[in-house]
């Protein structure tokens, strides 16, 4: 599962991930500012996913969220 | 991006949030409008003073806060790589949003910060201002959970994101040429107030010091008075919410140890006792900052990241404000004004259309 929230803006990308934090499947999030990265991240924490960030380049990083 | 930042914990929200709060109860003991050590509407609209787009004599003055927030975040956001310009996601919307949330804050009297400040100090009027930004913000997440978007930003032009702070600095230099001059309404181009809140403010260094400080410090951390009640109630997230917390304990005790703390409804500094278009007001103000992402401090440092989209807004009510007094709807201590009820109305009236037809589900 990929989720691309470039260019969106809090809350937009933690809303269009939160669906998928009551079930267990890998989400990948592309997040294109430091705000979004730290709110899916802190987001997915709080439901107990793991999260690995890796940057691909012109200031986009993908987020693994893991179970 | 940088990998690790103290100030998106929990522990960093907090601490920003009391500094935020003791800073604004420091600016009143320095001078700054009783109630009003920060209020990002109140001093949106003395700039707008300040620079001749209403004469409203007793509001005018170039307001240093403002462009050290700016200046700030643009500071801080450079300093850790995170200056970002971008823009492009309905800036006219943005705008007449900017225009709303101004003209409905003038009805209370106060940004959602003043909202907080007003309340440590004791004005109960402020309880039908914070139930009316809560009402309000609650309706922009219903709108979120319809897939309510503005659309996506994209990656500008460098200048596009200098441009803002490029204004500000611009407004310092002209605010440094063009000092006030005791007993004179006009200094070269500027206005400056004789009376009233435009003319209590803290000396410059303490203001603009005092601003450059939050604004790094609230870049950093992404404190918000809006997002703090819309994350709660659309994912029961307390995050941003412990920040504005703190700001109110953090001022509340300021208040009680220097004696800044009044209870009750009758008298309160530049406020009104109208507890239905208090309460309004706000309703419209919220509404305009859910629907626009940021409460109005939180635009600014948005803007000093390079958003040129939240400069629009900014811009917008730095706009509205002076609509606001120019047409009458802005309220005063003696209640609302002439045109303050029908202006709440149609912002509200706008919010709602712009809500729906941005929604993905409409």
């Amino acid at each position: 599962m990929l989720i691309d929230t470039r260019g969106l803006s809090c809350p937009q990308p933690v809303l269009m991930v939160y669906p998928h934090l009551s079930g267990s499947e890998p989400v990948d999030v592309l997040v294109d500012n430091t705000t979004s990265q730290e709110n899916v991240s802190r987001a997915a924490a709080k439901n107990g996913w793991k999260v690995e960030a890796r940057e691909e380049g012109d200031g986009i990083v993908r987020l693994e969220l893991r179970k | 991006m940088n990998g690790k930042n103290p100030f998106a914990s929990t522990a960093g929200i907090i601490v920003v949030g009391a500094i935020i709060g003791v800073a604004a109860i420091l600016l009143q003991k320095f001078g700054n409008p009783a109630n009003m050590g920060i209020c990002v509407a109140c001093f949106e609209r003395d700039i707008a003073g300040g620079l001749g787009l209403h004469r409203a004599a007793i509001v005018q003055y170039i307001r240093p806060e403002i462009i050290g927030f700016v200046l700030g975040s643009l500071g801080m956001s450079l300093a850790v790589g995170e200056f970002r310009p971008r823009g492009g996601s309905s800036p006219l919307v943005r705008f007449v949003l900017g225009m709303i949330a101004a003209v409905g804050a003038l009805v209370f009297l106060g940004c959602p910060w003043r909202t907080i400040l007003r309340l440590a100090g004791g004005d109960g009027n402020a309880l039908f201002g914070l139930a009316g930004l809560v009402c309000g913000i609650a309706g922009g997440t219903f709108f979120f959970k319809r897939g309510y978007s503005l659309g996506s930003s994209v990656k500008q032009n460098p200048a596009a994101g200098w441009l803002f702070p490029l204004i500000m600095a611009g407004m310092l230099g002209l605010y440094l040429a063009f000092p006030q001059v005791p007993g004179q309404a006009q200094s070269g181009p500027l206005f400056y107030s004789q009376s009233g809140p435009g003319a209590a403010h803290a000396p410059f260094l303490l203001s603009f010091g005092v601003a450059l400080v939050i604004g790094a410090l609230a870049q950093r951390s992404r404190f918000c008075t809006m997002g703090a009640f819309r994350d709660l109630i659309l994912f029961r997230y307390a995050h941003l919410f412990f920040g504005v917390a703190a700001m109110f304990v953090a001022a509340i005790v300021a208040n009680m140890l220097t004696g800044g703390f009044h209870a009750g409804f009758e008298n309160q500094p530049v406020a009104h006792t109208d507890g239905l278009w208090n309460f309004l007001g706000m309703v419209t103000a919220g509404l305009a900052f859910a629907l626009a992402g940021g409460c109005p401090g939180r635009q600014l440092f948005m803007a000093g990241e390079g958003d040129s989209d939240a400069a629009v807004f900014a811009l917008g009510m730095l706009v509205g404000a002076a609509m606001a007094h120019n047409l009458g709807t802005a309220s005063s201590a003696a209640g609302i004004g002439a045109y303050g009820a029908q202006a709440t109305i149609i912002g509200l009236v706008l919010c709602l259309f712009i809500g729906f037809a941005f929604s993905r589900k409409a």
